[in-house]
């Protein structure tokens, strides 16, 4: 029992899993602006908030994957979005009218790779690590041959929307925001977010207490897949344009927000405040290397350390059943 | 389990799947050798299977982690780490060189017991830790180059007699996994671990050894494809064997190894190592574009695992 009596609402935001990436993020960031002299500290917050944009809508995605259990993880990720990305940009052909229209087939190779994902889960009864692994070879390739490994530019209206900020906060991000209070929601509160929970605590006792379990899978991974293609999509328009390699730190970064925002890797318990506050601490890990101006191997090696050290520390899940 | 001797065990689907591998194998050297005959000889089969011991190496070490039902995303990058060090500390001083492999041996053996002890996802570890490898890497060659040892080019170019070095060394390889993790008293606690940690812990056994050892031998051998690598290409670079990750996943699973459970096939996982091989240069005798290759070695995976699930099907039938 503790001697000292907290008020009580204390004691229970103690308690909330995500609150330590975002003590993290808040202790990263004064670390660089105590090295920086508080220079430009508005904008570092502006840029975090911009980068941390692409790893959320991965991250959500990925979140509601990984709550469905042990093995739910989409490795398709990085493959969707560069897919995704370059078909939609194709299509844009850098013409503003056809902006719309653009985002609209991103979100519609999204859904159709996370259909593709669930099929092979579910019609070769492999596991989901596997399946995806295998769908990313092909996704991958497609986007290769699609692409002929050329950066498509994006529409102008397209890459200047993706800088304009609303006092002080870019759009993008704006969106984000609202997309994650949308999907607290729906985790919480709605027939299909209890199901993730249900069919990540215990598949079995879920389908014994009636929940639909293979079309709440099914619409996960739609989910988790539009919203990487979606990524892709306004990753092209903010980085000048769709190549091959976008996604590539979008594999580690999907599933590194997931266990530092305090989401149990074990399935059943998720939480959306914790991927905007992991999101926000890799950016700004990174962000700190580059002040203190190291190379690009030294900062590979202390970006793996810090993240394995923060997982280590944070993501300690107690063994369950 | 019932056990017969009767001549419909020959083709009963339980043998059929731990032949499946075999099988695909020797379907696609006989559309290899049907398409290109010139690749029926000596030179030929040696110019064909060149790569294949690096990557039976690396799919060998993937095996070690995949029995214990754990996952290694860093396993290229590692490889690469290791041809980076065989091409510059230990060709100038190799005792450097050596203490730096074995330190890479021990960091797989406390990554095992990491993921053990704090209970992780081996996932977002190894995926942490494959930055590591490749950062140290860029450290060390920051541009390609570097230079194999002597007797590591020897040795991967050597002429053996009949058939060419990688086929004896494959052969040799599955063979001394297999006697080990397959047929050995403590190679059943090993797999036990994968298929039921707590019921190998209530027997006495630990647990946290049994991952560390695991990871340690995934360390090794994929230390040896490394240098197996270097040994082909002479030079290195940091990113030299970053496909070994996808390629030795999916060398493990073509080989008939189980994603959880402990069901693994050492001699499976070389073979499936090799059929990936094969596939990349029956893929370029095909014609097909090369944008596809990565694509067309999805599909095999996927072909090859919706196979099995007939087999799967039709052995549960009978």
């Amino acid at each position: 029992m503790p001697t000292i009596a907290m008020p009580v609402g204390v004691t229970r935001l103690v308690r909330k899993p995500w609150l330590w990436s975002f003590v993290a993020t808040v202790a990263v960031w004064l670390a660089m602006e105590i090295f920086t002299g508080g220079q430009g500290a508005g904008e570092v917050v502006t840029a975090a908030l911009s980068f941390a944009t692409f790893s959320v809508l991965v991250g959500l995605g990925q979140m509601f994957v990984v709550t469905l259990g042990p093995g739910n993880v989409d490795l398709s990720i990085p493959a969707t979005m560069a897919l995704a990305g370059t078909i939609a940009m194709k299509y844009m052909d850098t013409q503003d009218p056809r902006i719309a229209a653009g985002v609209v087939i991103a979100l519609a190779v999204g859904a159709a790779v996370g259909a593709f994902n669930y099929g092979l889960i579910r019609a070769l009864r492999i596991p989901p690590i596997i399946a995806t692994l295998s769908s990313a070879f092909l996704f991958q390739s497609a986007a290769i041959w699609y692409n002929r490994g050329l950066r498509i530019k994006p529409p102008p209206a397209f890459a200047d929307f993706s800088f304009a900020e609303f006092h002080g906060l870019p759009y993008f991000t704006l969106g984000a925001i609202l997309l994650s209070v949308l999907l607290h929601i729906a985790l919480n509160r709605t027939v299909y977010g209890r199901s993730v929970i249900a069919i990540g605590q215990n598949p079995r006792a879920a389908r014994f207490a009636g929940v639909s379990v293979e079309r709440t899978r099914f619409a996960t991974y739609v989910m988790c897949a539009t919203l990487a293609g979606l990524c892709g999509c306004l990753f092209s328009a903010f980085s000048g344009g769709a190549a091959l390699n976008m996604g590539a730190d979008y594999l580690l970064a999907s599933i590194a927000v997931v266990v530092i925002g305090g989401t149990s890797v074990a399935g059943g318990f998720a939480n959306v405040p914790g991927i905007w506050g992991a999101s926000l601490f890799l950016f700004l890990i990174v962000a700190m290397l580059n002040t203190y101006g190291f190379g690009a191997g030294i900062r590979m090696l202390l970006t793996g350390i810090i993240i394995i050290a923060v997982i280590a520390a944070a993501g300690g899940q107690k063994a369950q059943r | 389990m019932r056990e017969g001797v009767s001549p419909q065990i020959l083709f009963s689907p339980r043998v059929l799947r731990s032949l499946l591998p075999a099988l695909s194998l020797v379907a696609l050297l006989a559309a290899i050798f049907y398409l290109q005959p010139r690749a029926m000889s000596y030179f030929g089969l040696n110019l064909l299977l060149n790569l294949a011991v690096p990557i039976a190496l690396a799919t060998i070490a993937q095996m070690f982690v995949i029995t214990v039902n754990d996952l290694d995303l860093s396993i290229g990058a590692y490889v690469g780490f290791t041809a980076c060090v065989a091409a510059t500390w230990l060709n100038q001083q190799p005792l450097l060189g050596i203490a730096v492999l074995l330190a890479g041996i021990a960091v797989y053996a406390a990554m095992g017991a990491l993921i053990h002890l704090r209970n992780l996802p081996s996932i977002v570890v190894t995926l942490g830790m494959s930055f590591v490898w490749q950062g140290l890497s860029v450290l060390l060659l920051p541009t390609p180059g570097g230079r194999a040892p002597g007797w590591l080019l020897g040795l991967m170019g050597l002429k053996t007699p009949f058939l060419p070095f990688a086929i004896f060394a494959s052969v040799g390889l599955g063979l001394i996994v297999h006697l080990g993790l397959m047929r050995s008293a403590y190679g059943v606690v090993l797999r036990g671990a994968g298929g039921n940690a707590r019921s190998v812990a209530r027997a006495g056994w630990s647990v946290l050894k049994v991952k560390m050892i695991m990871f340690a031998l995934a360390g090794f051998f994929g230390a040896l494809a490394g240098l197996a690598l270097v040994g082909l290409t002479t030079s290195a670079d940091a990113n030299i064997a970053l496909r070994y990750t996808l390629l030795s996943v999916a060398g493990v699973i073509l080989g008939g190894g189980e994603f959880v459970g402990g069901r693994v096939s050492p001699i499976g996982a070389v073979i499936g190592a090799i059929t990936l091989t094969l596939a990349a240069s029956f893929l370029s005798f095909l014609r097909l574009n090369p944008d596809w290759q990565i694509g067309a070695q999805g599909a095999i995976l996927i072909l090859v695992l919706a196979l099995r699930l007939l087999v799967t099907r039709a052995e549960r039938a009978s």
